[in-house]
């Protein structure tokens, strides 16, 4: 096993690309979510002020 | 949502019982022995990772014909994944050359050529942000994409045409080469549980992008319909003067 801090270190590095691809993916997708909400919040304010 | 909590919980399975299988079912390697257990982590982000790659090049083709933009949002989906696969591969293959040849990096034929596709697949995203008009965008991201998918077999055949540091493919190369049976079921399973991970990265990708695509057509209605307001303001505060 002297060679067991790179495999761990691979094995780490391989979770983390994981786990950051996914979080910066639903990031991603919910600051989406609010800024369409926003959208939409702003396409019904002008037809009701009219 | 129910599927979407049932397919996490098999990428949850699969992950734990690759890696179990990985660490304490596949025999030891006689000359490398620990380290050499990287390869059921190494191989089959490769193998994602062509696989991904191979799916951007159809939606790239798929959408100079039918220029529908579901295939837009699929290609970058897929070259996202792509990258992400080729950057584990970049990553643990160094860590696994270090203490078997002494070196973190050399500039071979297959590993060179594995940086290019990296860098390309790069370029391709970030060509993206780099246009503003999504018609425009989506044509020239894929010619491009089409044109840096010329590096895939070329990194896939670059250790069978070249003599390089990397070795020699283990599967599919020719006589005397294979794996242990058992060391072959272990990488059956972490190609499977590799690619059902990317899988779903990539359908959220493809979702991300789609409606992205929903928010840009809010953005042009919404900035017209403001435009149109401060016109009509102006004309009015003109008869009003």
């Amino acid at each position: 096993m002297e060679n067991f801090r790179f495999l761990f270190t691979a094995w780490m590095a391989v979770w983390a690309v994981f786990f950051v691809y996914e979080f910066s993916i639903a990031r991603r997708m919910s600051r989406l979510k609010s800024e369409m909400a926003e959208l939409k919040q702003r396409l019904h304010e002008p037809r009701t002020d009219r | 949502m129910k599927w979407r909590i049932a397919c996490t919980m098999i990428a949850a399975a699969l992950m734990f019982s690759a890696g179990y299988a990985a660490l304490f079912v596949a025999p030891d390697e006689a000359t490398m022995h620990a380290v050499m257990r990287i390869f059921y982590m190494h191989l089959p982000s490769w193998i994602a990772m062509f696989l991904a790659l191979s799916l951007v090049f159809v939606a790239n083709v798929a959408y100079l014909v039918t220029r529908k933009v579901k295939w837009d949002c699929l290609g970058v989906a897929g070259a996202e994944v792509g990258v992400a696969c080729c950057t584990i591969g970049l990553i643990t293959g160094p860590l696994w050359a270090k203490p078997v040849w002494g070196i973190w990096w050399t500039w071979d034929a297959r590993l060179t050529s594995t940086f290019v596709l990296w860098l390309m697949y790069i370029a391709y995203l970030l060509l993206r942000g780099l246009v503003e008009e999504p018609g425009r965008k989506a044509v020239i991201s894929a010619v491009f994409g089409i044109f840096a998918f010329l590096d895939v077999p070329l990194v896939y055949l670059s250790n069978r045409l070249w003599r390089t540091q990397h070795p020699q493919p283990v599967i599919l190369g020719g006589p005397g080469s294979g794996l242990d049976p058992v060391m072959g079921k272990v990488l059956l399973l972490c190609v499977v549980a590799i690619c059902w991970v990317m899988a779903m990265a990539l359908v959220d990708r493809y979702r991300l992008e789609l409606l992205r695509h929903e928010a840009d057509g809010l953005r042009v209605e919404a900035d017209s319909l403001q435009s149109e307001a401060t016109n009509f303001n102006g004309i009015a505060a003109s008869k009003e003067l």
